[in-house]
């Protein structure tokens, strides 16, 4: 029976998100290949292991791309000019979240810049998010 | 596996519909049975392609009072979603099944409402096949995702983004051209004297898409008669093989190499190829997935038939036009034709069909008549991918 109700989350959605609104970008460390896993899941991204382990994140990385969101989906009206942004973790794994910059300013020269995580995005979320939900919001070191 | 065979096609005027989405997939569904010369007892089961009709009209299960809807009876009947590539992943399925003996002769298409809901909830739906956990909060829209995209393209390739955005536009001035000849098209009659200016300067909607980069939101269906090809030519006269198919599935946008690099797609379009036995050479036509005018550049490029990076500078050149290497979604696409999402694969098949046949419109016809057409179809950002190599002869075994 209690092989049958094994579970094997080792870092949930839900601790992934606190840890962002503390201020931590937490992933998961791969005992077979060493590799860091972030956002969680249950195999290691890389190899597909099993024997992972939660680590934290710098949150130092590098902009891989982005864009400007000027025609929202319901629900972001408020946000308009946004700056939803690929970043590429020091440690090895993508993140998407916000970048905190002038809309009117952001061009092409961001691309590959360095950035470090400065803090949560939470969005409020509607009737078919099931709840609230957080990502990571990033800046441009300068 | 046994050859399979497209033997009617059908396909509504694609727009704003007033009918609901079962009004629309029948008459499409009806429309393909009389092409076929079939009757509704011939159908032994249906696979319908419908992404988001929960969210449309409060329809789920669609497929089923679709069966309903014709009087097919207690058919199985199955709604197939993998977003904007839902009807492909209907044909494909259906073809299998056809394919494996287990039917004879089924139908298989899509149907979509979403310019019927409006820009702001419609962009909110599709919006839900972004990863909702990651890409949910961050307000991400797929204009947004193939932005981000296309600002990879031009730092992967160094083509400054200026330069990128007038080849991006060149997509959208040809597929206009050929969706304003298209009679079922959203844009027939217009939009098709656009120049590349003209694109460059329409709004952004997400830096540096613009609005004409951005195929619409639409109302549509499609759909099609397969049937085993060894009893195909009881019907008609000139049955459309299907050749080959692929699959692919892809994941969050964080988990993804190169975004400009698809691997879901890679993947797909090799195993279709593969179970073909042709290569992209062989090919000589492509209704390829345009959501957005750097999407059919990576679609060309991931499928094979241009180098990376390259398909941007052969797009200016023409190459993707009438009497160029390949010509690339002469309906229109997505772009100029409109893109029902749930409908658009087994609407890229029915032009494809209709180019074998002979019978696409004056100005998108391609001479001679093509040997072998090919679609690629992409749901969400980049998560589900379907190819499918259509032939006006059946497989060199």
């Amino acid at each position: 029976m209690e092989k049958e109700l094994r579970e094997y989350t080792v870092l949930t959605h839900a601790e992934y998100e606190e840890g962002i609104k503390e201020g931590k970008l937490l992933g998961l460390r791969c005992a077979s290949c060493e590799r860091i896993t972030c956002h969680p899941m249950p195999v290691c991204q890389w190899c597909g292991g099993r024997s992972l382990e939660r680590t934290e994140l710098s949150g130092e990385g590098e902009l891989t791309t982005f864009t400007v969101i000027r025609v929202p989906p319901e629900g972001f009206e408020d946000d308009v000019p946004y700056i939803p942004c690929l970043v590429k973790t020091k440690e090895g794994p993508c993140v998407v979240g916000r970048l905190d910059y002038d809309a009117e300013r952001a061009s092409q020269v961001l691309i590959s810049k360095q950035v470090k995580m400065s803090g949560a995005y939470t969005h409020k979320g509607d009737k078919f998010s099931g709840g609230t939900h957080t990502c990571p919001v990033f800046v441009v070191v300068e | 596996m046994r050859d399979v065979a497209i033997i009617g096609i059908g396909h509504t005027k694609f727009g704003r519909a007033t009918k609901m989405s079962h009004e629309l997939f029948s008459d499409a569904t009806l429309q393909a049975m009389d092409d076929a010369g079939v009757g509704l007892k011939d159908i032994e089961a249906l696979f319908q392609g419908a992404a988001l009709p929960g969210f449309e009209e409060g329809q789920v299960m669609p497929a089923a009072f679709s069966a309903a809807d014709l009087n097919l009876g207690p058919i199985p009947a199955t709604r197939c979603e993998g977003a904007c590539a839902s009807a492909s992943v209907a044909i494909r399925d259906a073809a299998m099944w056809v394919g494996a003996g287990e039917y004879d002769m089924v139908i298989a298409g899509g149907v979509e409402k979403a310019l019927s809901m409006g820009t702001s909830y419609a962009s909110r739906t599709f919006a839900m096949a972004c990863h909702a956990p990651t890409e949910g909060p961050v307000g991400l829209t797929f204009p947004g995702v193939f932005a981000m995209a296309a600002r990879l393209y031009s730092r992967n390739y160094d083509i400054p983004l200026d330069t990128l955005r007038e080849k991006m536009a060149s997509v959208s001035v040809k597929n206009h051209r050929h969706g304003a000849l298209n009679p079922l098209a959203q844009f027939y009659k217009k939009l098709g004297d656009l120049k590349v200016e003209d694109v460059i300067n329409s709004k952004f909607v997400a830096d540096p898409i613009t609005l004409l980069d951005c195929c619409p939101f639409s109302d549509g269906a499609s759909a099609l008669v397969l049937c085993a090809a060894e009893k195909a030519r009881k019907y008609t006269d000139e049955p459309i093989y299907i050749l080959g198919m692929g699959q692919g599935s892809g994941g969050p946008l964080s988990k993804m190499e190169d975004l400009t690099k698809p691997v879901s797609r890679i993947s797909s379009a090799k195993t279709a190829f593969k179970q073909a036995g042709l290569s992209p050479e062989d090919i000589d036509m492509l209704e390829v997935h345009d959501c957005f005018t750097i999407a059919e550049l990576i679609a060309l490029e991931s499928m094979g038939f241009f180098n990376w990076g390259e398909a941007a500078d052969a797009t200016a050149d023409g190459q993707t036009e009438i009497g160029g290497k390949i010509p690339v979604n002469m309906s229109g696409g997505l772009i100029g034709k409109g893109h029902p999402i749930g409908a658009t694969g087994a609407s890229q098949v029915y032009w494809v069909v209709k180019q074998m046949r002979g019978e696409a419109p004056e100005g998108n016809q391609i001479d001679p008549v093509p040997e072998y057409g090919m679609t690629d179809t992409l749901g969400g950002d980049f998560g589900t991918l379907c190819h499918i190599i259509l032939g006006r002869s059946k497989r060199k075994k």
